[in-house]
């Protein structure tokens, strides 16, 4: 009996063999020799450009771009590693800056009532703006395209991160409090050898959520302000018409989305605890 | 009876909540009086909900009474203090150290200049007293609930606190393994000297373990009533302290009260509300050794303030 590891994998193989053999099969561009209808002389031929492309010819294209992946051929022209380390940078840049303000202040949030009641009202009314609502302004006041996505993802970034910090630390277990008062730690030693390790896999949770919605809103966001990244890349072969790399940079999107929630899921398991 | 001071003394200790439908306040008790001699181990006994945690709470400095105040020497307590370590009922170890991480944080708050090794030591030290000495590196999630009260129980005496307040430590552990641990905590408070303070359920754990039990009437307005001196010869053993004449009187009384007078409003007390100190052994043939155990101190023997 195999495991069901071993089990999962057979199964997952034997739908993408299905999945990718159900879309080379409906793709495929119909013969020649059919007469064509009135209709499709009139799109200009039965192989019309709309068509999907079959997974055969995406995998060609990604063999080529992958084994090429940083080449440079002027600003229209760039590798899909160049274009996904653009994106990469801007979301790792505006996602980092979000944590560095979220996290403090989520830890006066969860330890303060006060603050709590004070900053809430701002907190329900910014958080539920779309991040891309901001690009106007953050075009308008900062000018450059560049720090305006990346001020877009800190603004989308910030809100899992410090709802679950302040959350996190408003739920300590009133144990472990006692014990660091009963033990006469200051208030910093605390929140840093108590609060922080307790509310840690929460604070994780909340940046495991950000990374997922910065890579999402990046995309978008790229499209919008052009020139470089992955969201500029989808855009710029659209216009093209180059449907191959359309798929093809749509799953690179999900191949990095998963590798960045994969980065953060092993950074929780190391904070991790069980009760 | 000496003139020494008590180490600890509780004085007119009252605690009440206000009442959720603007009736009067739900007074929990009422005009408690302890006094912890040095090296003294005290229990306290009483039905749930008189306040025994709430008392355990204001002695560690981590609730506030309504009126009175627990003086310890000399001094008001007020917050909590690495002079008073607490065992909590639910061992409140920290679940992302491990047992000797979780021991090593007592020593290191109660001792900042050591070094780590030092502080290890230390640790280690006590872990091998309560019989941890191969499972130190665990997490608590590895443990049984014994041994997690065992970790808990290092932790607090390891700080070497003047007073040892402990909730229930074996409230939720089996007959075996609380009487493994009952001995453990004897052996090393036989060492230390350390002053202890502990709520049980547990007549017989009481008898055990104590110079003294206080016995606390029903709430709401409870109080304590006695303070039953447990005239039995130590070292006490669980195997044998049942074969001890005085034992069934101790018991006998202890559980009358638990079960016959702690709901009766008017019990026999003292003028100054202490409460009264009660020897079942002292009709016995052989003639009682006089106790060192002095009463709460009356208004006349209060130190001037
Ligand atoms: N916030 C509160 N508001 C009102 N009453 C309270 C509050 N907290 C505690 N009490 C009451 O105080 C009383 C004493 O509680 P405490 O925990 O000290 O009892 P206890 O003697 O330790 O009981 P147990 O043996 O079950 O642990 C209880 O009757 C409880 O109902
Ligand atoms: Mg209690």
């Amino acid at each position: 009996m195999m495991s069901l590891n071993m089990r999962a994998t057979v199964v997952a193989l034997v739908f993408l063999a299905v999945l990718l053999g159900l879309w080379e099969a409906m793709n495929q561009p119909p013969e020649a020799s059919e007469a064509l209808t009135e209709f499709e002389l009139l799109m200009g031929g039965a192989d019309d450009q709309a068509r999907v492309p079959p997974p055969s010819q995406v995998l060609a294209l990604a063999w080529q771009e992958l084994s090429n992946p940083f080449y440079d051929a002027g600003p229209n022209d760039k590798g899909i590693g160049i274009q996904l380390a653009y994106s990469l940078y801007r979301v790792l840049t505006g996602y980092f800056a979000a944590a560095l303000i979220a996290i403090p202040l989520g830890f006066v949030i969860g330890m303060s009532p006060l603050m709590y009641r004070a900053l809430n009202p701002f907190i329900q009314v910014l958080r539920p703006i779309s991040p891309l609502a901001w690009m106007p302004l953050a075009l308008f006041i900062i000018k450059d395209s560049e720090q305006s996505a990346i001020f877009v993802i800190f603004i989308c970034s910030i809100w899992p991160m410090l709802i679950n910090t302040a959350f996190g630390v408003a739920n300590v277990r009133s144990d472990w409090i006692r014990v660091a008062q009963t033990h006469e730690l200051s208030p910093w030693r605390t929140a840093w050898s108590v609060i922080l390790p307790a509310a840690a896999p929460t604070i994780l949770t909340g940046m495991r959520i950000s990374i997922g919605i910065a890579w999402l809103v990046i995309v978008a966001a790229e499209m919008l302000v052009g020139g470089t990244g992955i969201g500029y890349y989808v855009w710029n072969e659209w216009n093209n018409l180059d449907l191959n790399s359309v798929i093809f940079s749509i799953l690179m999107i999900g191949v990095v989305g998963m590798l960045l929630d994969m980065a953060l899921s092993a950074v929780s398991r190391l904070v991790a605890y069980e009760e | 009876m000496t003139d020494k001071k008590p180490l600890v003394s509780v004085e007119g200790l009252s605690k009440a909540y206000p009442s959720p439908n603007k009736g009067p306040d739900l007074v929990v008790f009422k005009d408690v009086n302890i006094a912890l001699e040095k090296g003294e181990f005290v229990c306290i006994i009483g039905h749930s909900g008189c306040g025994k945690s709430t008392i355990l709470n204001v002695l560690a400095g981590l609730d506030e009474a309504s009126s009175g105040g627990v003086i310890m020497e000399g001094k008001e307590v007020a917050g909590p203090s690495l002079d008073r370590g607490v065992v909590f009922q639910n061992y409140s170890l920290m679940p992302w150290l491990s047992a000797l991480q979780n021991v090593n944080f007592g020593v290191r708050a109660r001792f900042p200049s050591w070094s780590a090794e030092q502080v290890e030591a230390h640790s280690k030290k006590y872990l091998e007293m309560v019989g941890l000495s191969t499972t130190m590196d665990r997490k608590p999630s590895q443990l049984s609930g014994g041994m997690r009260q065992r970790v808990s129980i290092a932790r607090a005496f390891a700080t070497q606190p003047k007073l040892l307040l402990l909730d229930e430590p074996f409230g939720a552990l089996d007959a075996l393994t609380r009487g493994i641990i009952q001995d453990e905590l004897i052996k090393i408070w036989s060492e230390s000297q350390q002053t202890v303070f502990m709520i049980t359920h547990d007549v017989d754990e009481a008898i055990l373990l104590a110079d003294r039990v206080l016995l606390m009437t029903n709430g709401p307005e409870a109080k304590i009533a006695e303070s039953v001196t447990i005239n039995l010869p130590r070292p006490r053993q669980r195997s044998n302290i049942i074969e001890h004449p005085g034992y069934y009187k101790i018991r006998n009384h202890l559980v009358d009260f638990l079960v016959n007078r702690s709901g009766e409003l008017a019990l026999r007390e003292s003028s100054d509300n202490s409460p009264v100190i009660v020897d079942p052994t002292d009709d016995m043939t052989d003639e009682p050794e006089p106790t060192d155990i002095k009463l709460v101190a009356s208004e006349s023997e209060q130190p001037a303030a």
